[in-house]
């Protein structure tokens, strides 16, 4: 038995070692980092305390990062689930050439996301721009990416063309869990589509609505390569995300220790996030 | 009960595709065009298709090499993660009951909520230390990084596969070792297809590892060489297109002629 329990220990001790050595030691070395004042190249650094942090609290393009970033996972967020929950539903009716449809909408998942944002870059500047000078709008006929107002508008066009994708597969899913007895039985008492639609399938695919809600939160408090592709941040730093803004500062802006607190912060935050949106929809899930 | 052809949702799914698709149509016709086609209308089929822009863009970006490094590193990360990940994911589930191997996975699983960025910057350090700013190195970080869903996903299905299959091969003698690999891991099929699945797409896809580590340009992936050739050739809009086509066209290929398995493994991996 002592061999046994050798050979399971061999298995995942090399994996902890590795896992430890490169994911929680660099996580513990950024947080070390936050407190000192290192540019991320010079020999030497010295303790400055919560002096990082402080400054963090008092920095307008944090406070622009975070403006952002929020704005653009709330509207992407709630964009993508609902498209993509209409878009399963479509999907699931009894529509002709399924599977030839099913393949078109899950296609963008697999199409890399910097790349589809060159594409729409291009969109957005030459191509829609012409639609609306035809439509006579001066509005439409302007690039939206480089409106600091509505550069962000772009950008949630783009992730919610991309990220209806899983989305949809994940309610696909739900959807075929649901026995049709319920909808059998709720036509023979007469009930309406939309009545229907409350009263069975949206309860039922209640824990589908957390993953994907929770997955699309997070995938957008972490939007980077969108950024790159599309508006590299500006105009200005009107779209600039967190993650954008951890990635110049500390790369290329010598700022490692103070982008190690704004990241240290950022951590915080989006746990903070995803464990307060699976209590509240999973309280949820249960009331219904 | 079968009803009809509900036309309806036929109509608006169809509208909808024509979303999905136009930007696809777009970028397939702007790399067959040329500048003076463009200048006409930007919207319309090609006439003529020039091919030429594709034998430049493959040039332009040494296509073949980018290509060779990002195979390289999709197939033998998930190869060694396909075979680390559920070894490591085996030893837990089979001993859940002790303290160790439960705190191991919590400690792993409960890694799914730390968001990359926050370890990039010490990560380069710790990499560029240890001379791991390349190929090697990016993949050994995939293989690891893989563990906290790979895990949580593989235990779930270990846990359901019952027992009496290893004992029975326990009292023939078989070593742990033995069991894992002649009994485990080829019950573990469907789940590991849909690992593979999952880390393929994420590797082959992913820019910001790669961008934050590789030193060397002769080592860029697909997407990296992208960034790299925006930034020179930004202009030629006909060349960036077929540039950005010939980028995304493997993974296409691959979507088409395995789209329902796909399909079906995100499918089980997220239900897990």
């Amino acid at each position: 038995m002592a061999k046994r329990r050798i050979a399971y220990y061999l298995m995942t001790i090399p994996a902890l070692f590795l896992f430890f050595a490169f994911h929680t030691f660099p996580a513990l070395q950024g947080i070390f980092y936050s407190f000192t004042n290192w540019d991320g190249f010079s020999d030497g650094y010295s303790f400055v305390g919560l002096k990082n942090f402080i400054n963090v609290f008092k920095d307008e393009n944090v406070y622009n990062a975070y403006f952002f970033t929020f704005k653009y996972a709330i509207a992407a967020t709630l964009l993508i689930n609902v498209i993509s929950l209409l878009i399963a539903l479509g999907l699931n009716a009894k529509i002709k050439a399924k599977n030839f449809f099913r393949s078109v909408y899950f296609l963008p998942n697999v199409l890399g996301v910097l790349i589809v944002g060159y594409i729409f870059n291009y969109l957005f500047s030459n191509a829609f721009t012409i639609w609306g000078a035809k439509l006579g709008s001066d509005f439409l006929s302007q690039n939206i990416l480089g409106n600091p107002d509505w550069a962000w508008v772009g950008i949630v066009i783009v992730g919610v063309w991309q990220g209806i994708a899983y989305n949809t597969i994940l309610y696909l899913a739900g959807l075929q869990t649901i026995p049709a007895d319920l909808y059998e039985a709720s036509s023979l008492d007469g009930a309406s589509k939309w009545r229907e639609f409350w009263s069975i399938t949206f309860p039922m695919l209640a824990s589908f609505f957390t993953i994907n809600m929770v997955l699309a939160m997070k995938g957008g408090l972490m939007i980077f390569d969108q950024i790159v592709a599309l508006t590299g941040g500006g105009p200005g730093r009107s779209t600039q995300s967190i993650a954008h803004l951890i990635y110049t500062g500390g790369f290329t802006g010598g700022e490692f220790a103070y982008q190690s607190a704004n990241a240290v912060i950022y951590f915080i935050v989006i746990v903070a996030i995803s464990l307060f949106q699976i209590k509240v929809l999973q309280r949820r899930e249960m009331d219904l | 009960m079968r009803k009809n052809t509900n036309w309806l949702a036929t109509a608006l799914i169809a509208l909808g595709s024509i979303l999905i698709l136009f930007p696809l149509y777009m970028t397939v016709g702007i790399a067959l065009k040329n500048p003076e086609e463009m200048a006409q209308s930007i919207f319309s089929l090609p006439t003529g298709l020039h091919f030429e822009n594709f034998s430049n863009a493959i040039k332009a970006t040494d296509f073949f090499h980018a290509l060779q490094n990002s195979a390289v590193i999709t197939i033998v990360s998930v190869g060694f993660i396909l075979l680390t990940n559920s070894l490591v994911s085996y030893a837990i589930a089979r001993n859940m009951n002790r303290r160790f191997f439960k705190l191991l996975y919590l400690y792993f699983v409960s890694a799914m909520f730390i968001p990359f960025q926050i370890i990039m910057l010490p990560v380069v350090k710790v990499t560029t230390d240890l001379g791991m700013n390349n190929i090697p190195g990016l993949i050994l970080l995939y293989i690891v990084y893989g563990l906290p869903f790979n895990v949580f996903v593989y235990v779930g299905y270990i846990r359901s596969i019952p027992l009496e299959l290893e004992e029975a091969a326990t009292v023939d003698g078989t070593s742990t070792w033995g069991t894992f690999w002649k009994i485990i891991f080829p019950l573990l099929g469907p789940i590991s297809a849909t690992i593979i699945i999952l880390s393929s797409l994420s590797t082959w896809n992913d820019f910001l590892l790669p961008l934050i580590l590789l030193a060397d340009p002769s080592q860029y992936t697909l997407p990296l060489v992208q960034y790299v050739f925006q930034g020179q050739f930004s202009t030629d809009f006909n060349l960036a297109f077929a540039s950005y086509l010939l980028a995304l066209l493997p993974m296409v290929v691959v979507y088409l002629s395995a789209q329902k398995w796909i399909i079906s493994g995100i499918t089980q991996g997220a239900i897990k």
